[in-house]
């Protein structure tokens, strides 16, 4: 078993390798492989990771939380490979061909990163992978080099590297706590510190959660340390902000909840949960707001990650193991909703030549297969049934109920279906009205296109996705409600 | 709280405040070369204090840390900058929304915030100097204060990488146990984030012929 982390950890690297020597078709179909494999390894290891814990040298480790996490960013790393195979064609000029070596590079030495992050063990490792993480996911976010990618990527790695300078202080803190208890030299590895905090000072521990929340919801994007997010996930090429948004949030929030794991032993699960729902509710109320007031596709998006965000931190509070499930679920379901809506986004926008949604019109009848996908996969980002997100807000929702947290439920509730309101006007407005036929296009101020799809890759990638979401939503595999069941466990509800 | 404070806690406070100085001089310092000098010698100060901890704690790990740190912090990042400064041509730093004396108020303001808040967490070790983590916390505060008020790249990185020393200070003095290869690790962190800083500032200086910030306005809502 422990073969297989291994690999999981040096596959990505040596694809990354290969891919800024070899030529461009060679790397496209390499990044897929290795995706597929990364995706396949994941699955195997699932077994084992819900019963018990898979280690390997000491420096890696997978227990049934980081293989939720695992699972929801291989899996991101297999289908974008799929679709950046039809996004991004093989260059012909010299400077085409750097570029795609360049993205093909990052995009797997990026996915490297973000898988090991959930992968590592102890606290300070993890800060190191989610440094890596904001680096080299800075240099994708600037590789367009236009005006609005060079600002989005220092807004970005300006912020995002304050927020881990936080995030960093955080860890030390959580350091000391621990030499009360271990003395003054021990390692920072997940059970050491798990096995200790109940006797760890609890101002300290206290002091150390709000800054993991704070440094690392930067990352994740809370309220109010969330400004780089639209920025960064518009500007950039899109099979990286499919990954900045299922993925790279997704990890962030994976990285605050193994301090509130520890924080709830010293504490108790009041603080930790309260501090969690100012952040939740604070964002959810923001980007509902947001939502509604967009121009741009992928901005739109953006917002919807950040209400997704929100909605992870507020069904944490609610501390019942059902909207614990819920929200692990919810990452997982996040994670292929977020993911198929960029794909088919990128189709849209390769297709029309802009992300101005008001230039946008009868985007279904010109892409045969991937408008309506995106419809649905918006329909999915929106909680409708069948798809895994009504799911897991469902279980968020009746955990809340459960634990009688009414009032919040009911403010839950009514800022998710504000959001509805803003991703369901955007299909209607772009996506399922009348085409311009007209062949002036300056009268409706709408781009003509042809009907046809950019590339049946595109389609492939958000087949796949939408199988994932529908199979999230009316079936998940009862080996997964075994392993969300278990982290919820580790997670301190216990049912 | 009855212990009388020790050598060792005045001398890592001395230090500790020293650096948080050289914050507020960076906070005056009109022009990004002696900007650039200043974090070089906070860099310094900060080895110094990983090598006076070494020594006065018998951390033998700490001292590879600390040349590491030397070699890093106080030569390789500094004159790293100072390339693309003498490339870019451009010697003042950004204008502040505010005058000078207000910032330092500010920062003023901000600092003691920062070390009564720390303050009043009540730790009380005695085998630990805790002013100087409530120094630390300052520290961090006041390089919050610089990134916000200064309107240029530059700036903006060097505030980041003063809020690491700060960070540092505070592992030095309440985490010197910290096992080496993280140690190892955090300082190769800064050194990549160096890099891309340094990458996206001549991508920035490239397309725009300016180190400012104050165009970054194109992306909002």
């Amino acid at each position: 078993m422990s073969v297989l982390v291994v690999a999981l950890v040096f596959l990505p690297v040596a694809t990354a390798l290969a891919t800024w020597f070899a030529p461009a078709r060679l790397s496209q179909n390499l990044s897929i492989v290795v995706g597929v494999a990364s995706f396949a390894m994941a699955l195997a290891l699932l077994p084992r990771a819900s019963h018990s814990t898979v280690t390997a040298g000491g420096l890696l480790r997978i227990d049934a939380l980081s293989m939720v996490f695992l699972l929801a960013v291989t899996f991101l790393y297999a289908t974008t490979a799929v679709f950046a195979k039809g996004y991004l064609a093989p260059g012909a000029t010299a400077n085409e061909r750097l570029y795609g070596r360049r993205f093909y590079a990052g995009l797997n030495l990026f996915c490297w990163s973000l898988i090991m992050v959930p992968l590592v063990n102890g606290l300070a490792l993890m800060w190191v992978a989610v440094e890596i993480t904001t680096v080299i996911s800075a240099l994708l976010v600037a590789i367009d080099d236009t005006d609005g990618a060079s600002e989005a990527a220092w807004k970005y790695v300006l912020l995002a590297s304050l927020g881990l300078g936080i995030a960093l202080f955080a860890t030390i803190m959580m350091y000391y706590a621990g030499t009360a208890v271990f003395g003054a030299s021990y390692s920072l590895s997940f059970s050491t510190l798990l096995s200790g905090a109940v006797h760890f000072h609890p101002d300290i521990v206290r002091f150390s959660f709000v800054l993991a929340v704070l440094g690392y919801g930067t990352k994740m994007g809370l309220f109010p340390v969330h400004t780089w997010l639209p920025d960064a996930h518009s500007e950039a090429p899109t099979p990286v902000s499919a990954l900045l948004s299922g993925a790279l949030l997704a990890v962030s929030f994976y990285a605050i909840l193994r301090f509130f794991q520890i924080a709830v032993r010293t504490l108790g699960p009041t603080f930790p949960r309260d501090v969690l729902l100012v952040f939740g509710v604070a964002t959810l109320l923001l980007a509902a707001l947001y939502l509604l007031s967009q121009r741009d596709m992928k901005r739109l998006l953006a917002y919807s990650s950040v209400e997704h965000m929100g909605i992870l931190a507020i069904g944490m509070s609610f501390g019942a193991s059902i909207a614990v499930v819920g929200v692990l679920l919810q990452v997982l379901a996040h994670a292929a909703a977020k993911g198929t809506a960029f794909y088919g986004v990128g189709s849209v926008v390769r297709k029309f030549g802009t992300k101005d949604m008001s230039k946008i019109r009868g985007g279904v009848s010109a892409l045969p297969w991937s408008g309506p996908m995106l419809v649905l996969a918006v329909l999915a980002l929106s909680a409708m049934p069948p798809f895994g997100i009504f799911r897991s807000e469902f279980y968020i929702v009746e955990g809340g109920l459960s634990e009688l947290h009414d009032v919040i439920v009911a403010i839950f509730v009514m800022l998710v279906i504000i959001s509805f309101f803003g991703l369901s006007w955007f299909t209607t407005e772009t996506m399922l009205s009348e085409a311009p036929v007209t062949v002036s296009p300056q009268v409706s101020g709408a781009v003509v296109v042809t009907r046809g799809e950019v590339s049946y890759w595109i389609v492939a990638a958000m087949a796949i996705g939408l199988v994932a979401l529908v199979i999230l939503g009316v079936h998940p595999p009862s080996s997964l409600m075994h392993l969300l069941d278990r982290a919820a466990a580790e997670l301190g509800s216990v049912r | 709280m009855s212990s009388l404070p020790t050598t060792y806690d005045g001398v890592a406070a001395g230090l500790s405040l020293l650096v948080l100085l050289t914050e507020f001089a960076m906070l005056r310092a009109p022009l990004l070369r002696s900007q650039v000098r200043l974090y070089a010698f906070q860099s310094l100060v900060v080895t110094g204090l990983a090598l006076y901890v070494a020594a006065s704690k018998h951390v033998d790990e700490l001292y590879v840390l600390a040349a590491l740190s030397l070699l890093l912090k106080v030569v390789v990042v500094p004159s790293l900058i100072l390339r693309l400064l003498r490339d870019a041509d451009t010697d003042l730093a950004g204008s502040s929304v505010v005058g000078t004396a207000s910032a330092i108020l500010i920062a003023l303001v901000v600092a003691a915030f920062g070390f009564f808040a720390v303050g009043s967490l009540h730790v009380n070790s005695s085998s630990l100097p805790t002013s100087s983590l409530a120094i630390a916390c300052a520290i961090v505060l006041v390089a919050f204060v610089l990134i916000i008020l200064r309107s240029d790249v530059v700036s903006q990185a060097i505030g980041f990488f003063s809020l690491e020393n700060g960070v540092s200070v505070a592992s030095l003095v309440v985490a010197s146990g910290l096992p080496l290869i993280v140690d190892i690790a955090f300082l190769f962190d800064l050194l990549v984030a160096v890099v891309v800083f340094g990458v996206i500032m001549r991508v920035h200086h490239a397309r725009n012929a300016t180190l400012s910030t104050s165009d970054f306005d194109r992306l909002k809502g």
